[in-house]
């Protein structure tokens, strides 16, 4: 790493750092409630639009893993999302009608409240529909995991994209408030993921999974990028640079081993492909506010009409978290 | 009262005085060390919540830094302290804020009671300890280290190459043999109390202070002077990873504990629950209910350690990408490549699936589709047939389709006529058992019905991608387990060669081969080589087929299955 880049790297810090700050006046804080934010409590981020059937589900998981206070950034939702989060307790809400792609797709606004809000906490960004999951978390609560990242002196946490699909048409099964997201979409691939190393940031690139072979079977290139780095002990000079792919400085991109051992590692359940898709789908491609031009959505939305189903003959019904360490999705690392 | 207990105590006050009062309320007296870093209020509150217990005591407090002299220090205050307050005491027990006892007091007490000379200590020549920090054993008491390793970790390695470089070296006290060991002991009041009155104490401790960890080495280095039977183990459950930091137990590790030998257990997570409200109880029934197999604990954490250091081998993932040769194995398993075969044999694939006993793969790497076994659109992992898919990473695609089947075998076939990217992989993985037969892919051709200047120009790219390929197997960084015949060569005797690999693939199984698979028709193929030349190309992969002198085999072993004698 020449001189060069690293300072070239640093620039580019800086530029998220102050977009994040130019872009603090499109957020209107509707319930602020950060003042009870103690010491060592762990924060959840997130943004959002129209999510209100996922809601109460959303808290129930993340309330039960630990989570101590949630910052969210409503994208001029119209279905009584924001009603619903100005009622939590544990929620500081702030909303805004400005453009999601001009803000990074959400990454400006976050790096803002994450820069005001999270230093010196750890700091887990996620999107309603992504649940996290890490070794041990049906016995140990994210404060476990986070004390014995601390002890050993490590900043972040990776956690791969899964995605989930049920059997079937998606729309097959209707997803009712409340419910438990992956008793419909119980399936996901075990392997057929592809990793590419990112030399710019150093992160890796992985891709795959049902969206890779069901919709970019001919331009994988494009097929949606499932690595993430959502747990971060933050600092106020940090700043994610692309969705939560990746994080400046680079030093915390480097959640995998290069000398043949495994870090331990978590997964992001993706709870998309619900009866909420299709239709969510064409609302996206309408407003054209995501990725490459909706490339995806656009993908999605010809791949749905000829074949509506995900599901094979070898995918993998869902267990729990020893069952995607086994099939080496994830791993324990040294954390036993 | 014969045991009494030291606590070094920084966060999570709480939980520590539950162990504290739980071992007070048992009889044993119990002094407490804060870290002069805990918060006043938080101290107050530790003092306040312990005031009711007549056998607890707080000794001066000393800012405590991990890997100096401090640890030490507070450890002599608080067994000075501890010796001079409570003259029954007979054994002092070493333990910290995060340590929870596993066995009812009782059973500690009788057992010191039946050993009161024995000094429990681990305490290891330098020689012969595996597991220090930072490569620095024997240095650590030949160097000087004033500088903290936790918060300027740039000065203190600057500082040791420094010395190193000067071949600087400390003079060891005259009779002073240095051992390492585990911080957490257990001592008799007369070996502690011989450390603490030495005479030479000041020099001995002059020389302690710049050792480096000097809590793993101070006790456990004088204890030889003084003490008349030492059992050099720790009677506090403790493991430590790959970086010398402990183990951390949590609510799930309850059996497992319960089934420890050791009286008291570290670290323990502060928000254990369930372990602190099983364990601090005296009633045997309680705490201890199951047969003793320690070596299970030693077994769950030597392989997290493992995982850590060495993963599972062959596994591409999100948390483990090794770099071009740290993969401790490319692929996880065995797997056999032909080459040539499908072409010279007809069905080939149907012959070998029943020879091995498993599915065997058409051209893998073929660049219109992945012909999966059976022609199928996914395979194991739900990894797809399309070839762009498989191209945009090939690597991975092997990788993971060897890792998805774990436990079945992986045949496939491969070619000139298929995407190449992958040969490298293949020649340095180990696990791959390439079996070549050059020259083949030219009985296709010589069977189509294509024109012969078009059969012409495709035969001399196959057999000049095919040199190429054969050139990477060759190579001597090549790893894979590679046997090459020509044509010619492997027709003088098919059978042998296909018997040796097959014995590779299946050693168990030995099956003997009984029916050979059928060759397809040559008649002619030397013909078809000699146009070729005549044509101007040199179709030399294959060996040696002089015009008109067939190969005899094809026709009839058709209709002659054949056997090996035994």
């Amino acid at each position: 790493m020449s001189i060069w880049q690293s300072y070239r790297m640093r620039l580019r810090r800086r530029r998220s750092l102050i977009r994040a700050f130019r872009k603090r006046r499109e957020l209107r804080p509707v319930a602020n409630r950060t003042a009870e934010i103690r010491r060592g409590d762990i924060l959840a981020f997130i943004t959002l639009r129209n999510e209100r059937v996922r809601l109460p589900y959303f808290f129930d998981y993340y309330r039960a893993l630990g989570i101590d206070h949630f910052l969210m950034v409503d994208n001029g939702s119209d279905d009584g999302t924001r009603e619903f989060l100005v009622n939590q307790p544990d929620v500081s809400l702030w909303t805004t009608e400005k453009s999601y792609k001009r803000a990074q797709f959400g990454v400006d606004w976050l790096n803002w409240l994450q820069r005001k809000y999270a230093h010196g906490h750890w700091s887990l960004v996620v999107d309603v529909d992504e649940f996290f999951i890490y070794p041990f978390c049906d016995t140990r609560p994210i404060g476990a995991l986070t004390d014995w990242l601390d002890a050993s002196s490590i900043k972040s946490f990776g956690a791969m994209l899964v995605d989930m699909y049920p059997r079937g048409p998606l729309d097959a099964v209707p997803y009712r408030a409340g419910q438990d997201p992956f008793e419909i979409a119980q399936y996901f691939d075990s392997g057929n993921y592809t990793i590419h190393k990112n030399h710019r940031y150093g992160n890796l690139w992985i891709q795959g999974g049902p969206r890779a072979r069901a919709f970019f079977r001919d331009d994988p290139q494009r097929a949606p990028a499932l690595n993430k780095i959502p747990l971060v002990k933050w600092h106020r000079s940090y700043a994610y640079v692309s969705s939560t792919h990746a994080l400046l400085p680079r030093g915390l991109n480097l959640v995998y081993d290069e000398w043949g051992g495994e870090k331990a590692s978590g997964a992001l359940l993706h709870a998309k492909f619900l009866d909420t898709f299709p239709a969510k789908s064409a609302e996206e491609l309408r407003r054209r506010e995501h990725y490459a031009n909706s490339h995806e959505y656009r993908a999605y939305d010809a791949g749905l009409k000829d074949q509506p189903e995900l599901w094979c003959k070898w995918s993998e019904k869902y267990i729990n978290w020893r069952q995607l360490e086994i099939l080496g999705l994830m791993s324990k690392g040294n954390w036993a | 009262m014969s045991v009494g207990f030291i606590m070094l105590v920084h966060t999570a006050l709480d939980r520590a005085a539950a162990v504290a009062r739980h071992w007070a309320s048992s009889g044993c007296p119990v002094v407490i060390h804060a870290d002069k870093r805990v918060s006043r209020a938080g101290y107050e509150g530790l003092v306040e919540a312990l005031a009711d217990l007549d056998n607890v005591r707080f000794s001066t407090r000393v800012r405590v830094e991990w890997g100096t002299w401090s640890l030490v220090d507070a450890t002599q205050r608080a067994a000075e302290l501890m010796l001079g307050e409570f003259p029954g005491v007979r054994h002092v027990y070493l333990a910290s804020g995060s340590c929870l006892p596993l066995r009812p007091v009782q059973e500690l007490v009788a057992y010191l009671d039946s050993r009161p000379d024995t000094d429990f200590i681990e305490t290891v020549t330098t020689m012969d300890v595996p597991w220090t920090v930072g490569g620095l054993d024997q240095e650590r008491f030949t160097l000087r280290f004033p500088f903290s390793w936790k918060r300027r970790r740039r000065v203190f390695d600057a500082y040791v190459a420094l010395q190193r470089r000067l071949g600087y070296r400390r003079p060891i006290p005259p009779g002073v043999v240095p051992h390492l060991g585990s911080q957490w002991w257990c001592l008799t009041r007369q070996t502690l109390s011989a450390i603490l009155e030495d005479p030479d104490r000041r020099e001995y401790e002059r020389y302690f202070r710049l050792v480096w960890i000097p809590d793993e080495s101070y006790f456990q280095t004088l204890v030889r002077l003084y003490s008349r039977n030492i059992e050099s183990r720790s009677l506090t459950l403790s493991k430590f990873d790959f970086q010398g930091k402990p183990h951390i137990f949590y609510d799930d590790h309850l059996q497992l504990l319960r089934r420890s030998d050791c009286f008291v257990a570290r670290k323990i997570w502060p928000g254990a629950d369930r372990l602190y409200d099983s364990f601090l109880s005296n009633d045997p029934a309680v705490t201890k209910n199951a047969e003793p197999s320690p070596g299970k604990i030693d077994r769950l954490f030597a392989k997290a350690v493992d995982r850590r250091t060495r993963g599972r081998p062959g596994l591409y993932m999100q948390s483990r990408f090794p770099r071009e040769g740290w993969e401790n194995g490319k692929t996880c398993a065995p797997y056999s490549v032909f080459e040539g075969f499908a072409e010279l044999f007809e069905n080939f694939e149907t012959w070998l699936g029943k020879a091995v006993g498993s599915r065997v793969h058409g051209h893998l790497f073929h660049p219109e589709r992945v012909q999966f076994a059976g022609g199928e659109r996914f395979h194991n992992g739900a990894l797809s047939d399309s070839a762009a898919l498989r191209d945009y990473a090939p690597k991975s695609f092997l990788a993971s389709l060897i890792w998805n089947s774990r436990g079945e075998r992986q045949c496939f076939q491969f070619g000139p006529g298929d995407a190449q990217d992958i040969s490298w992989f293949m020649a340095t993985d180990p696990n791959a058992q390439i079996s070549v037969i050059t020259g083949a892919w030219a009985v296709p051709l010589f069977r189509s019905n294509g024109n012969f200047s078009d059969i012409r120009r495709r035969a001399a790219l196959l057999q000049k991608i095919e040199s190429e390929h054969l050139d990477i197997l060759r190579s001597p960084h090549a790893r894979a387990r590679v046997r090459i015949w020509s044509m010619a060569e492997f027709l003088e005797n098919p059978m042998e060669p296909l018997q040796t690999i097959i014995d590779e693939i299946a050693p168990r199984g030995q099956r003997r081969l009984t029916e050979a698979p059928v060759l397809a028709d040559l008649r002619g193929f030397g013909q078809f080589l000699q146009n070729l030349k005549n044509q101007g190309m040199q179709p030399h992969l294959m060996g040696d087929f002089p015009v008109g002198d067939d190969p005899e085999i094809g026709p009839r072993r058709r209709r002659r299955p054949y056997l090996v004698r035994k």
